[in-house]
C-alpha cells in the first residue's frame, strides 16, 4: 500500500495530477437518448407495471438488470489486465476506468475507513440529472397533494438508483470482490454509493 | 419563411450526445433476461418488449422533430424515409433502408443490416419465438403514432402530413438475423390515418 494512502486514511486520491484525457475508445456508440429512454421505461416497467404495490421487488428486480450489466461491463474491460492486487486497487479501477466508459468522467472522490467501506461520490451524476422521473408518478402526485410528494419523488429516483449500484456490485463481484452497494443522494446532484465489501 | 430541409442523419448522430453502445447493449440484453425470468411465457416478453418500446417511442418523438429539423412529410412514404435514414441514424447511429412498398403505398419494410441492439447476443434454443428486438418495432408504432401530438412545434398554417395527422400501424418482424435470417426486416403496415384536429387557436 502506498504511503500516501497511510498518511490520509479518510481521503484517497484517485486523480492522477496529470489529469488524464479520457480515452474515449473509438467503438460503436448510440445516442445516450436511447439508454436514458431504455433506463427509464425498465425502471418504469417493473415499479408500475409488474410491482406497483411491491416496490421492494421491483427494486431486487432493476438491481439484479444492474448487476448482470455491471458484471459483463467489468468482465470486458479487464480481459487484458493483471489481477488486482487489493480491494483498494480494484475500487480505483471502478472510479477511473469502470466509469470513465460509462459516463467519460471519472468518479470525483473517493473515500475509505479502511476496513472494506468505500465511498464513492460522483459530483454530477449523469443518469440522476437526464432520466426523467417517471409521468405516472408525477401524475398520481398532483392528484393528491396531501400525499407526501417529497417522499414519492425521493422513491421513484431511489428505484433509478438501484440500477447503477446493481452495476458496481456486479462489477466488483466479477473481481472476486461480494459487497453490498447503496447510494445517497442526500447531497444532489452529487450522489454517493457507499460500498461495504463482504468480509 | 421555406421550411428548414432534414438534416443529414450523419449530420445529427454527430452532435447528439452519444454514450458507448455497450452499455446500451448489455442493458437491453439483460432487461430481455430479467424479463424471461419474471414472465415465463416469450410471447408475454414480446409483448412487453413491444409496449416498452411503445412508450419509449411516443417519448422520442419530441426530440427527434426538435433536432432532425424535419419540418413536413408529405406522405406516408416519406415520413418512413425520415423515420429509416434520420431517425435510426440520429439514435442508433445506424442507417435503415425502406423497401418492399405496395401499390397504394400504405405497406412498406424497414431493412437493417446493423443493429447494435443484438451485438454480442446469442439465443439460446429455449428461446424459439423471442422476437428479441421487438422493442424496435414498438419504437416505430409509438412514434408514428405521436407524430401528431407535436403539432405545437409546427407552423398551423402550413398544411403537412408529418404534423397533422396520427398513424396507426401494424409492425410485424418479416426477417430476424437472430433466427437465422440475412438481415432485420419491419413491416410497417399503415392502418389508419387520423386527422388531428388542432387543439388550441393560433394565437393562444
Amino acid at each position: 500500500m502506498n504511503r500516501k494512502e497511510i498518511t490520509k486514511p479518510f481521503q484517497v486520491e484517485i486523480e492522477s495530477k496529470q489529469k488524464q484525457k479520457i480515452e474515449v475508445k473509438m467503438g460503436r456508440e448510440v445516442s445516450e437518448s436511447c439508454v436514458d429512454s431504455l433506463l427509464t421505461e425498465m425502471v418504469s416497467t417493473y415499479c408500475n407495471r409488474f410491482y406497483a404495490n411491491k416496490p421492494e421487488l421491483a427494486a431486487r428486480r432493476i438491481e439484479a438488470i444492474g448487476y448482470q450489466v455491471g458484471h459483463q461491463l467489468s468482465e470486458r474491460y479487464t480481459m487484458e489486465r493483471p489481477r488486482f492486487s487489493d480491494h483498494l486497487e480494484a475500487i480505483k479501477f471502478i472510479c477511473k476506468d469502470f466509469w470513465s466508459e460509462l459516463f467519460k468522467k471519472q468518479i470525483d472522490n473517493l473515500k475509505t475507513n479502511h476496513r472494506g467501506t468505500f465511498v464513492l461520490q460522483d459530483n454530477g451524476f449523469r443518469w440522476l440529472s437526464r432520466i426523467s422521473l417517471d409521468p405516472s408518478l408525477e401524475n398520481a402526485e398532483s392528484q393528491d397533494p396531501s400525499a407526501s410528494t417529497e417522499s414519492k419523488a425521493a422513491q421513484a429516483t431511489s428505484m433509478h438508483l438501484y440500477f447503477p449500484c446493481g452495476i458496481i456490485r456486479g462489477a466488483l463481484s466479477n473481481l472476486g470482490i461480494p459487497c453490498a452497494v447503496s447510494a445517497d443522494i442526500s447531497n444532489l446532484p452529487a450522489c454517493s454509493f457507499v460500498v461495504r465489501i463482504k468480509a | 419563411m421555406a421550411p428548414v430541409g432534414p438534416r443529414s442523419g450523419d449530420a445529427i448522430f454527430a452532435n447528439m450526445e452519444r454514450v458507448n453502445a455497450e452499455l446500451f447493449t448489455l442493458t437491453y440484453g439483460a432487461t430481455v433476461r430479467q424479463l424471461l425470468t419474471d414472465l415465463e411465457e416469450v410471447d408475454e416478453v414480446n409483448k412487453q418488449l413491444d409496449q416498452m418500446g411503445y412508450n419509449i417511442g411516443i417519448r422520442l418523438v419530441d426530440e427527434f422533430l426538435a433536432k432532425s429539423n424535419v419540418s413536413r412529410c408529405v406522405d406516408f412514404k416519406e415520413t418512413a424515409e425520415v423515420i429509416a435514414k434520420v431517425g435510426f441514424k440520429m439514435f442508433l447511429g445506424v442507417t435503415a433502408s425502406v423497401t418492399n412498398w405496395d401499390a397504394d403505398g400504405t405497406c412498406c419494410s424497414i431493412v437493417l443490416e446493423d443493429n447494435p441492439l443484438v451485438d454480442f447476443v446469442e439465443l439460446p434454443d429455449t428461446c424459439q419465438g423471442l422476437y428479441y428486438c421487438n422493442i424496435l418495432s414498438g419504437v416505430i408504432r409509438g412514434a408514428l403514432e405521436m407524430v401528431s401530438n407535436t403539432s405545437s412545434f409546427a407552423q398551423p398554417s402550413i398544411p403537412s402530413f408529418l404534423w397533422d395527422v396520427s398513424l396507426k400501424t401494424e409492425v410485424t418482424w418479416i426477417r430476424d438475423v437472430l433466427r437465422g435470417d440475412d438481415a432485420y426486416e419491419l413491416q410497417v403496415k399503415l392502418v389508419k390515418q387520423v386527422p388531428e384536429e388542432y387543439p388550441y387557436k393560433d394565437d393562444e
